[in-house]
């Protein structure tokens, strides 16, 4: 029954006939630029690389062969081998789990957190807003890298405490957006109609405010993980985020350090993975950003 | 008085803005898993010794009468006693600050100086070369580990090259030849008369200024790129146009005046994040500078020092985000009206 005319149908009968247009349709819009595609595919490749990590790496990422140590790229070893005779190809591999989940829990802490602060503040307005709002723009105007270092200071170093602090510095700029998308529709009639209904406030943000924040949010999102990235790498370098023998990147930078003048390779290639999956992040963030919110360009 | 109106909320704002600040280095400086008590009396005193002493470091008072204390604590200067050098904290920072200042300073220029052309040029010819290679830069701005670009730039331009100098800022040979006075070598050494010197100098801070700058240039290249786009579809370009105003005078007198006053403000920014990156590249260079007095204080654990730091870099971050706030406010008539 699913056909491109049935998707695309002008009366959709049901709501998941509709919703699959909908989805059809910015597919489309997404598949005619060339960049974000690019994106998409990188973006693609990194989960599945993360998914099949343990087949598809071709040695151990934690154990090496001590004779083999900093061998330079060849056939064997692609991207060579560490000091501790690692390759460090099957390490970059296992370390987009590590990428991957530090990104999805900064995401799915601090965007909802945001979201919410914003939308309250966006909906009730008066104190609440100016309340919410000084405390966000409090935030927003600290710099955001060295709270992360101090915090990470005070919880101790590692994953969890590295995805708490990248997060807690990370919502207020989500708060900011979906406010500014509250104050466009908050004294609109299907609003009225809602309240007229008797529906409570958390009924009407639930189910008529939120959902009409979300695609900004999810935008603002996709263009804020490159920086996610960066910053639990940077977290990694400074030996603050993942500690050894986790194949986290940023702290095999800081490892092959040492080596630097003479064994570049060991610094060097996990830094083309966080260059080219922060890159997938960006071009996606960007095309979908001119598909889903295109006001959104001038706000940069 | 309402023209003053603005001014004092400006005011207002960076007051509550470096309390919000204070409360967080308060807050971090709390949940700290370190009992101060037992760091005093060590973990075998008695109740009565134990709960003496914490009524001494006045930890049984209300959490806002604390916070209140720490403010003032603040405000005198006092930032505590680092553990592991034994100094003040406040000591400490004054002589590290002036490295990074040097070469934040220093990677501002480059990103201005060539940042601000490259918009403007990529705006005249929207698609042409230098369009693409701003975009380029802007995308590799975001993606590219300042860390990962420094380490590099030490290997190819130091290493292989052997264009620039290594880690540090000056010649081994070199270092504290220099009276300082400033404590910015490039200003010492200048005073000094110390050619040696200050060509050490340059050739240390060239490296990891210029990556600093390259992160500047990215963002406000990109900045001016959208600022001059929105004047050059004015219609008072169009009007200087039909009249046969010639191209580069519409550029630089017609479309770029109005926007110097929106790129203070974009310079600010990137100058306060490019003190925040210094953290990075300092810790690659083996950089003297705040960034790499922070990272060794959260190394060692030293909590005293990491929430100085943290502070007078906030602050700094602070003030110069707020001050360019109120240039544009004294610069541009419209934001008074």
């Amino acid at each position: 029954m699913i056909s491109r005319a049935w998707i695309l149908s002008d009366n959709p009968e049901t709501r998941l006939q509709s919703q699959l247009g909908q989805a059809w349709r910015l597919m489309r819009t997404l598949a005619r630029n060339g960049l974000a595609m690019v994106g998409l595919a990188i973006v693609l490749a990194l989960l599945l690389i993360a998914a099949f990590a343990p087949w598809l790496a071709p040695y151990s990422p934690v154990e090496g062969v001590l004779a083999n140590r900093l061998q330079p790229p060849s056939a064997a070893h692609w991207m060579g081998t560490d000091e501790l005779g690692r390759d460090i190809l099957s390490r970059v591999i296992h370390g987009a789990r590590i990428t991957l989940l530090i990104v999805l829990l900064v995401a799915v802490i601090a965007a909802p957190l945001g979201l919410l602060i914003g939308v309250v503040a966006g909906y009730f307005g008066g104190w609440i807003d100016r309340i919410l709002m000084g405390l966000t723009d409090i935030f927003l105007s600290l710099p955001r890298l060295i709270l992360a270092l101090a915090f990470v200071a005070a919880l101790g170093p590692g994953i969890e405490n590295a995805v708490i602090a990248i997060a807690i510095t990370g919502w207020p700029i989500y708060a900011r957006i979906a406010r500014a998308e509250v104050l466009t529709f908050r004294n609109s009639e299907f609003l009225d109609a809602v309240r007229m209904q008797d529906a409570s406030a958390f009924r009407i943000i639930r189910f008529h405010v939120i959902p009409l924040c979300l695609s900004s949010t999810i935008v603002r999102v996709t263009l804020d993980m490159a920086g996610i990235i960066l910053t639990a790498a940077g977290l990694g370098f400074l030996g603050l985020g993942a500690q050894p023998p986790l194949p986290e990147w940023g702290a095999m930078i800081s490892r092959g350090r040492a080596f630097i003048l003479d064994q570049w390779w060991v610094a060097t290639m996990p830094g083309f993975a966080i260059i080219i999956v922060s890159l997938g992040f960006c071009l996606l963030g960007d095309g979908l950003r001119d598909v889903l919110d295109p006001k959104g360009r001038s706000r940069g | 008085m309402t023209r003053l109106l603005p001014a004092l909320n400006l005011l207002l704002t960076l007051v509550l803005t470096f309390l919000g600040l204070l409360a967080i280095t308060f807050f971090i400086g709390r949940v700290v898993p370190i009992d101060p008590v037992i760091a005093v009396v060590g973990d075998r005193a008695s109740k009565e010794t134990y709960d003496a002493v914490r009524a001494a470091l006045g930890l049984d008072d209300p959490l806002i009468v604390q916070f209140g204390r720490y403010v003032w604590q603040i405000l005198l200067g006092d930032l505590g006693v680092s553990v592991s050098t034994g100094r003040p904290v406040a000591t400490d920072l004054a002589r590290v600050f002036p490295a990074t200042l040097e070469m934040a300073t220093i990677g501002i220029i480059i990103g201005v100086a060539l940042g601000v052309p490259m918009g403007v040029f990529a705006a005249a010819r929207q698609g042409s070369w230098i369009d693409q290679v701003i975009r380029v830069i802007g995308l590799a701005g975001y993606a590219i580990p300042a860390f990962w670009l420094g380490l590099v730039g030490l290997v190819v331009f130091y290493a292989q090259l052997r264009w620039v100098g290594g880690p540090g800022r000056i010649d081994l040979f070199l270092d504290g030849m220099v009276p300082v006075k400033t404590g910015l070598l490039l200003v010492d050494s200048a005073i000094d008369g110390n050619g040696e010197a200050f060509q050490s100098a340059v050739s240390h801070i060239i490296l990891p200024a210029t990556i600093l700058g390259f992160f500047a240039l990215a963002y406000i290249a990109r900045m001016t790129r959208s600022f001059m786009l929105e004047q050059l579809s004015q219609e008072y370009i169009i009007t200087a146009r039909v009249k046969g105003v010639p191209e580069r005078l519409i550029l630089w007198r017609h479309a770029f005046r109005p926007i110097r006053v929106q790129l203070i403000t974009v310079i600010g920014l990137s100058y306060a994040g490019l003190l925040e990156g210094s953290v990075m590249i300092e810790t690659v260079f083996s950089w003297p500078g705040i960034g790499n007095y922070l990272t060794t204080a959260l190394l060692n654990a030293d909590m005293n020092a990491v929430l100085g730091a943290t502070l007078v870099i906030g602050t700094v971050f602070i003030a110069i985000n707020k001050g360019s706030d109120l240039l544009y406010w004294l610069l541009d008539p419209r934001a008074r009206i």
